[in-house]
């Protein structure tokens, strides 16, 4: 109770950010990820891949139309987003807390002239630059498919970028209090699988019963998959703005909170 | 405030850590002036971390004031931070990347420019004798080379003060001596420094100056000198005998005697005059006829400080003494 309480009170305090020292982290962060990233790219890329075929072009055979769509045209877009989802979500809790706990990295930084909200705010940036790079490359397949029909699907980069931020704050919120690496399984099978199978990425959410259709619309993979799949497909309509204002609000709310939750389990 | 608490490199007051109703760090004072090597000596638990940490910015005060390079550390962490060398207790290099990487990356932290950087690099791998694993990823090297690289680190932005929590701890005695080596180059280039260990040797070896700290306080400070001198002169006699002869032996030398401890079954005489002492026991046992069953004269170390002000030693912090039987446990039967 303490905890929410001084959690509250420092939501309005102004954190303490040089935004060039933050950008010093993000770039320590993306030289480690240079060295990997072939491999690193690869196995996340492989897995929206599997569904791709797994459900496009087997169960797919199956489907007639959804929406007046093919399933691969349904399906594909949406996997953008949940493949930026994943990317996030590993590297900012798994990958997090290797480098708040056992690594130091974040106790050898603070020591320096850079702060520790620099230092989390570095993450999240990268965090979040993961995540849209994961979903373009993505993107790059859903082109080679031949499902893109618009050059306005480019814009997608903006969803696509809020939702990351989210699923950054989001993760590490979880990672500021996760004891061990064991208790990710419980962020994953808990919050980040059930999202992934029922915001609309493999079936309209029309077809969950009435009273629980309410619950996608909670989520930010929900939303961004709202705006992500007619994008690509070139069917624009103004009911995408609202789906990308709720993205921009909640990135914000979000956003302050790990920020302190992260300071307040390594400053003690 | 005066112009001479100004001029001190740090300078605490009161300084109070606590843990939840834990009390790491219990009012302390103390200051550190200019090119001086300060260390604090003190067992497992002592609150040597503690009390670095909060001088480095990472752990806030409880209470107290402390002031770093002549500026509160509460308000401007970050100008002192950019004057600051640390090598914390525990390794925290960046894993993945080279040896030279390390040092790259960690200028960025300091907004050094890549030129510089890159020069100070190169430097630095060479005082600290890495220029040959310039290239090898962090994970490769040996503890000793790590720890060379986290002090060769903390150089990178040339600081005022160089603050190093336990740099030997862990190393073989050769990469102890070389890092020794560099530490007293750096001293001898004017870097102040702040070392906590506890290794006796490690204080006096490097420092000028030294504070012996037990459960949070300080329990006396001087220099190596001093502090031997104050409380146990320069010779103990090491003796091991029956304890029913201890108070004779302390009466009979007590003229001779600075102070005198018993341990277990051994008893320690300490003295100024180590060959007047020798004699004097010599001539107490020829007189009641009996055998020491041990007997040695050597020089007096800081650790006889430590034992002396503590009751315990140095590297395990365990009393020599049996420890007291417990209230509760098994004995009570109602187990
Ligand atoms: N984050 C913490 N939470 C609770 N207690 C702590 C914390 N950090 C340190 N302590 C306690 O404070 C005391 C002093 O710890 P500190 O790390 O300063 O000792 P030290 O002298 O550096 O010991 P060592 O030689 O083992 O490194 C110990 O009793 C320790 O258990
Ligand atoms: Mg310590």
């Amino acid at each position: 109770m303490a905890t929410i309480k001084s959690l509250l009170r420092n939501m309005l305090t102004k954190p303490d950010i040089n935004l060039k020292l933050s950008l010093n982290v993000f770039s320590r962060n993306l030289r480690v990820f240079r060295k990997t990233w072939k491999a690193n790219l690869m196995f996340n890329f492989l897995e929206p891949m599997l569904y791709l075929w797994a459900m496009g072009f087997g169960l797919g055979v199956y489907i007639s139309q959804i929406n007046g769509l093919t399933y691969l045209e349904f399906l594909a877009p949406a996997l953008i987003a949940s493949s930026a989802m994943f990317a996030t979500t590993y590297e900012m809790t798994y990958s997090s807390f290797a480098r708040m706990g056992h690594e130091k990295i974040f106790h050898g930084i603070v020591v320096t002239p850079v702060s520790m909200d620099d230092i989390v705010f570095g993450e999240i940036l990268y965090g979040t630059f993961k995540g849209v790079i994961y979903g373009l490359v993505f993107f790059l397949v859903v082109i080679f498919f031949g499902i893109v029909k618009s050059p306005l699907s480019l814009m997608l980069i903006l969803p696509l970028t809020l939702m990351a931020l989210i699923f950054s704050n989001l993760s590490l919120i979880w990672t500021s209090i996760a004891p061990n690496y064991d208790s990710f399984g419980y962020f994953f099978t808990l919050f980040i699988s059930p999202m992934f199978l029922f915001s609309g990425v493999f079936f309209p959410i029309e077809s969950l019963p009435i009273g629980l259709q309410f619950l996608p619309g909670l989520t930010p993979l929900y939303h961004t998959v709202a705006i992500i799949r007619p994008l690509v497909l070139g069917q624009v309509a103004w009911d995408l703005i609202g789906h990308l204002i709720w993205l921009t609000v909640v990135a914000l709310i979000t956003l302050r909170i790990p920020l302190i939750m992260v300071k307040n389990k390594l400053i003690k | 405030m005066a112009n001479d608490t100004k001029n001190k490199v740090i300078h605490a007051k009161n300084l109070t850590k606590c843990f939840g109703t834990f009390t790491a760090v219990n009012g302390v004072n103390f200051s550190v002036s200019r090119g001086e090597c300060f260390g604090l000596l003190g067992p497992n638990g002592a609150g040597k971390t503690s009390i670095a940490s909060m001088i480095f910015g990472f752990s806030p005060l409880t209470e107290g004031k402390l002031l770093v390079l002549g500026q509160d550390i509460e308000t401007e962490a970050r100008k002192i931070k950019a004057q600051l060398g640390v090598v914390a207790q525990d390794d925290n290099l960046d894993p993945e990347l080279t040896v030279r990487e390390n040092l790259l990356v960690y200028a960025t932290y300091f907004s050094i420019q890549p030129a510089t950087a890159f020069q100070r690099s190169a430097d630095i791998l060479d005082f600290m004798d890495l220029s040959a694993k310039a290239d090898s990823v962090v994970q490769e090297l040996s503890g000793g080379m790590k720890r060379r690289l986290t002090i060769g680190r903390a150089l990178i932005n040339q600081p005022e003060l160089l603050i190093l929590d336990e740099p030997t701890t862990g190393l073989d005695p050769y990469a102890r001596h070389i890092v020794w080596q560099r530490l007293r180059q750096l001293k001898e280039k004017g870097t102040t420094m702040l070392l906590t260990t506890h290794y006796l040797e490690e204080a006096s070896q490097l420092c000028d100056r030294l504070m012996i700290i037990n459960a949070g306080s300080i329990l006396a400070e001087g220099t190596p000198f001093n502090l031997i001198e104050t409380h146990v002169g320069q010779f103990a006699l090491e003796l091991e005998i029956e304890a029913q002869w201890y108070n004779k032996i302390e009466q009979w030398c007590s003229p001779l005697l600075k102070t005198s401890q018993k341990i277990g079954n051994t008893l320690i005489l300490f003295s100024d005059q180590g060959q007047a002492l020798t004699d004097k026991i010599t001539t107490f046992f020829a007189n009641n006829k009996i055998i020491p069953s041990y007997q040695r004269l050597r020089p007096t170390n800081l650790e006889d400080v430590f034992l002396k002000l503590t009751g315990k030693t140095l590297d395990t912090s365990d009393p020599h003494e049996t420890v007291p039987t417990e209230h509760g446990g098994y004995q009570n039967g109602n187990y």
